[in-house]
């Protein structure tokens, strides 16, 4: 332990070192303000550790090229931001359907359109959940602080590799290009998953059936000698397309699945001063740091407030957010939007809370004491 | 032979494709597997990649490692697949439409690396998946479902749109030239970078019936009479090749190849672990 | 908030301040102290507005932006007009020499320090700026310790420019000490 590395390191430069723990052999990309930072760094260190970068000629190619790197057998992840996350979509929509494991970094700025480029935002909070078209599984992990963006990077490869499916880890530009004290965790601290491979190359080999007790089906690298067919239309376990409604059905709803029933494992919160609260504050990304200062405040004031940290946004912590409306019947979400992770509180949460929003768009983050005057108004 | 062929390359329980009756496409795939089994390739180290279209359908009947993947995008995926595992041996099998329209971006850049990837253009002048609307090679005049009134675009010469970009092999070949096609792709395969294959097929369901062209027949009858083989026509005056198209090979040059010049950082800096 | 220093660096971009607040938040570091850093600038790589951020604290560090500083520094013109109205009202202010103050009623510490001009004709690089500004601010707010930030400086700056570096610290810390005495 004590030999760990103390550094003052920028979030995305955290999101790079993250990656490169978790086995990250791939990156390919497209520059876009505020995540170049992250392609930069790949196109450095990758080399170095016998990767792989590729700069792409756009952010299309981008994720195809990264969907491409992991077929081949190597972990991938590339980053963008909100427009380029929008030209993302479709791929991120074929990665899952495919389950294609890999990593999307979104450094969340504010938009629509080009917006602006330099400033903060979370606006992508339901475009990482509905972006690509078709229903289709969302793990989407968003860290409050440039440890945690190294943890939840390698958190967000392991999830992938394990249920087969891109990750997106929705970064903000205030988390992305902060620089704070982070202690790095060495190596043989750090857990690593590597996706299950085929054990037996015969004919009896489906890419895409699920064996009695297995989580996804196991996955061969191109060129390891399985002769498979990926494809984004249904197909069967063998990879083949099929216009069978049974068929089309049931893959859809196995890789919802695969999700929906392991969100235990998948979905990450902190709460704080939850005990006796009587207004709880549900917060994620650069905007969490903002809460829990002015939750301390608060707390100073005498007023009852609680905390809860959202790191895995997608799958929604449901469970646990419900159970809290039984003592707390007030929440508030503050986010750098005009009130988006709101409505998926509203609707866990039902009639059991009274739910409020705090929602801030000029490029600004969202400051404690704004957080307080609210905290004041609703309690 | 020819059964031959299709066990050691095919997937026998994939077919029969789902072609229309007359479509050259079938030609072409023929062509393609015949040439890898020519070269006796590793067919453990063959990877065909497909965009959207009626071409795509290609890498599902081939036993390979095959990948189906977005419109446009096949050139984005390969490239990927290429970089992460330069050994593998990459074809692009793709469309007029799927590779000059939607993916036009990403064919200009790939032929710009000189990545090796072995592109094919199954090209038939049309959009056929989605009923016969026009693309980027049908000529000006033509007829499709989206020009109704005809055609006032000027069509790629895909070889030349790919040379200028960087490739470091071009060729056109036809549905009708089989045997010449199949050395063309042998020849594609053999060079070490961004290859191209104009493959000139033929739609009579769609391109054919809004153009009038007749039968498979005719159409086919059309490729032979129209082609040009490109060292005949470097001797005839220009008059004699008007309504001709040309075939045959365009360049063929030796350039450094991208996943080697990336192997070279890699060997330059990587540290030993 | 025990002992919790908030610092705004302001002036045009290209005059390294981000690299300014960097170096002041790992010299923090390098004390054994908590500290974040981070920047806002516009389009432009070279001139417009910028400005770095560094809190320091003994503690965690919620909020990661400067609300109100305690230290403010303004090197154009521009940037002190932007930046002065979030000073604390009994905040410190340091301000380069070429810039006009206005008159306030504000209890602010202001210190009219030749910043620029020293590095040019002094230090012989205009581009040393930066760190004759860490320098001054040192010796004014004691919020790093001379060994750290020496050693910060060095850690960040290209080799072969370590004398100078040094130097253009030693500027400050005399440019303050003269401001002092005013």
């Amino acid at each position: 332990m004590s030999n760990r590395q103390i550094k003052l390191m920028q979030g995305n430069e955290a999101c790079v070192e993250g990656a490169l723990a978790a086995g990250m052999k791939f990156y390919a990309g497209y520059p876009i303000t505020p995540s170049t930072e992250i392609a930069e760094l790949c196109s450095q260190k990758l080399p170095v550790v016998g990767g792989k970068f590729i700069q792409m000629e756009d952010e299309i190619a981008g994720m195809a090229a990264t969907i491409g790197g992991s077929l081949a057998g190597l972990k991938s992840m590339t980053a963008t931001s909100g427009p380029g996350f929008s030209l993302k979509q479709e791929n991120i929509g074929y990665a899952a359907l495919t389950e294609v494991p890999c990593v999307i970094v979104d450094v969340q700025r504010a938009g629509p359109s080009t917006g602006l480029p330099t400033a903060p935002s979370q606006g992508d909070i339901m475009q990482a959940k509905w972006g690509t078209h078709g229903d289709h599984p969302v793990i989407a992990l968003s860290p409050t602080s440039v440890r945690e963006t190294f943890d939840l990077t390698v958190k967000a490869f392991n999830l992938s590799e394990k249920y087969r499916t891109p990750v997106l880890l929705m970064l903000d530009e205030i988390v992305g290009h902060m620089r704070e004290k982070i202690e790095i965790p060495n190596l043989d601290e750090i857990e690593v998953f590597d996706r299950v491979k085929p054990k037996v190359c015969d004919d009896s080999y489906r890419a895409y059936r699920v064996e009695e007790g297995q989580l996804v089906p196991p996955m061969a690298a191109f060129g390891e000698g399985f002769h498979f067919h990926v494809t984004g239309l249904m197909h069967d376990e063998y990879g083949f397309p099929s216009n069978d409604s049974e068929v089309a059905d049931k893959l859809l709803r196995r890789i919802m699945d695969k999700i929906d029933n392991n969100v235990d494992d998948i979905v990450i919160f902190e709460e704080e001063f939850t005990e006796d609260a009587e207004l709880l504050i549900l917060a994620y990304g650069g905007t969490y740091r903002s809460a829990r200062s002015a939750v301390k405040k608060a707390r100073s004031e005498g007023l009852k407030v609680g905390l809860f940290k959202a790191l895995t946004i997608w799958p929604f912590p449901e469970t646990r957010v419900k159970e809290l409306t039984n003592n707390i019947k007030k929440i508030l979400v503050p986010e750098l939007n005009l009130g988006q992770y709101v409505q998926e509180v509203e609707r866990v949460v039902k009639n059991t809370a009274d739910v409020y929003s705090l929602g801030k768009v000029n490029g600004e983050a969202i400051t404690p004491d704004e957080i307080l005057a609210k905290i004041r108004e609703v309690l | 032979m020819s059964s031959q062929l299709i066990k050691n390359n095919f997937r026998n329980d994939r077919l029969p494709h789902i072609w229309c009756p007359g479509c050259g496409h079938g030609i072409i795939m023929k062509s393609m597997a015949q040439a890898i089994e020519n070269l006796n390739l590793d067919k453990q180290k063959v990877c065909v990649i497909s965009g959207i279209g009626c071409s795509s359908r290609a890498p599902g009947y081939l036993d390979f490692n095959t990948l189906h993947t977005t419109h446009g995008r096949a050139l984005a995926f390969a490239t990927g697949v290429k970089l992460a595992n330069p050994e593998l041996k990459v074809i692009v099998v793709t469309g007029d439409g799927d590779c000059t329209a939607i993916g036009g971006n990403h064919l200009i850049h790939t032929a710009r690396r000189n990545i090796d990837i072995t592109t094919i253009v199954f090209n038939n002048n049309i959009y056929g998946m989605t009923g016969g609307q026009y693309s980027p090679t049908t000529p000006t005049n033509d007829f499709g479902t989206t020009a109704p009134f005809g055609n006032i675009d000027k069509a790629f010469d895909i070889c030349k749109l790919a040379e200028a970009a960087g490739a470091t092999y071009t060729a056109r070949g036809t549905a009708y030239h089989a045997n010449q096609l199949t050395k063309i792709i042998e020849n594609a395969l053999k060079n070490n970078g961004f290859s191209l294959v104009d493959a000139i097929s033929i739609c009579p369901t769609y391109y054919g019936r809004k153009n009038k062209k007749g039968t498979a027949v005719s159409m086919m009858n059309y490729l032979k009479d129209f082609a040009v083989d490109a060292k005949a026509a470097d001797k005839l005056p220009p008059e004699k090749l008007q309504d001709k198209f040309i075939i045959g090979e365009f360049k063929n040059t030796v350039e450094p190849e991208y996943t080697e010049e990336y192997m070279k950082i890699i060997k330059k800096y990587q540290k030993e672990r | 908030m025990v002992n919790q220093k908030e610092i705004r660096l302001s002036g045009s971009g290209g005059q390294g301040l981000i690299l300014g607040g960097i170096i002041l938040a790992e010299a923090a570091l390098l004390d054994g102290k908590n500290a974040i850093q981070s920047q806002s600038y516009g389009p432009e790589a070279r001139g417009g507005a910028s400005k770095a951020e560094v809190i320091i604290s003994d503690d965690t560090i919620d909020y990661p932006k400067v609300e109100k500083a305690d230290l403010l520094l303004a090197l154009t013109d521009k940037a002190y007009h932007k930046y002065i109205k979030t000073l604390k009202d009994d905040g410190i202010l340091i301000i380069d020499s070429n810039i006009e103050l206005d008159d306030t009623d504000k209890a602010y510490k202001i210190l009219q320090v030749p910043i620029i001009q020293s590095a040019s004709e002094k230090i012989g690089k205009a581009m040393v700026a930066n760190i004759v500004a860490l320098g001054v601010i040192r010796a004014v707010t004691d919020v790093v310790t001379e060994e750290a930030l020496e050693n910060a400086v060095l850690k960040r700056v290209p080799k072969g420019t370590e004398e100078l570096n040094k130097a253009a610290l030693q500027e400050g810390y005399l440019l303050a000490k003269a401001s002092k005495n005013k």
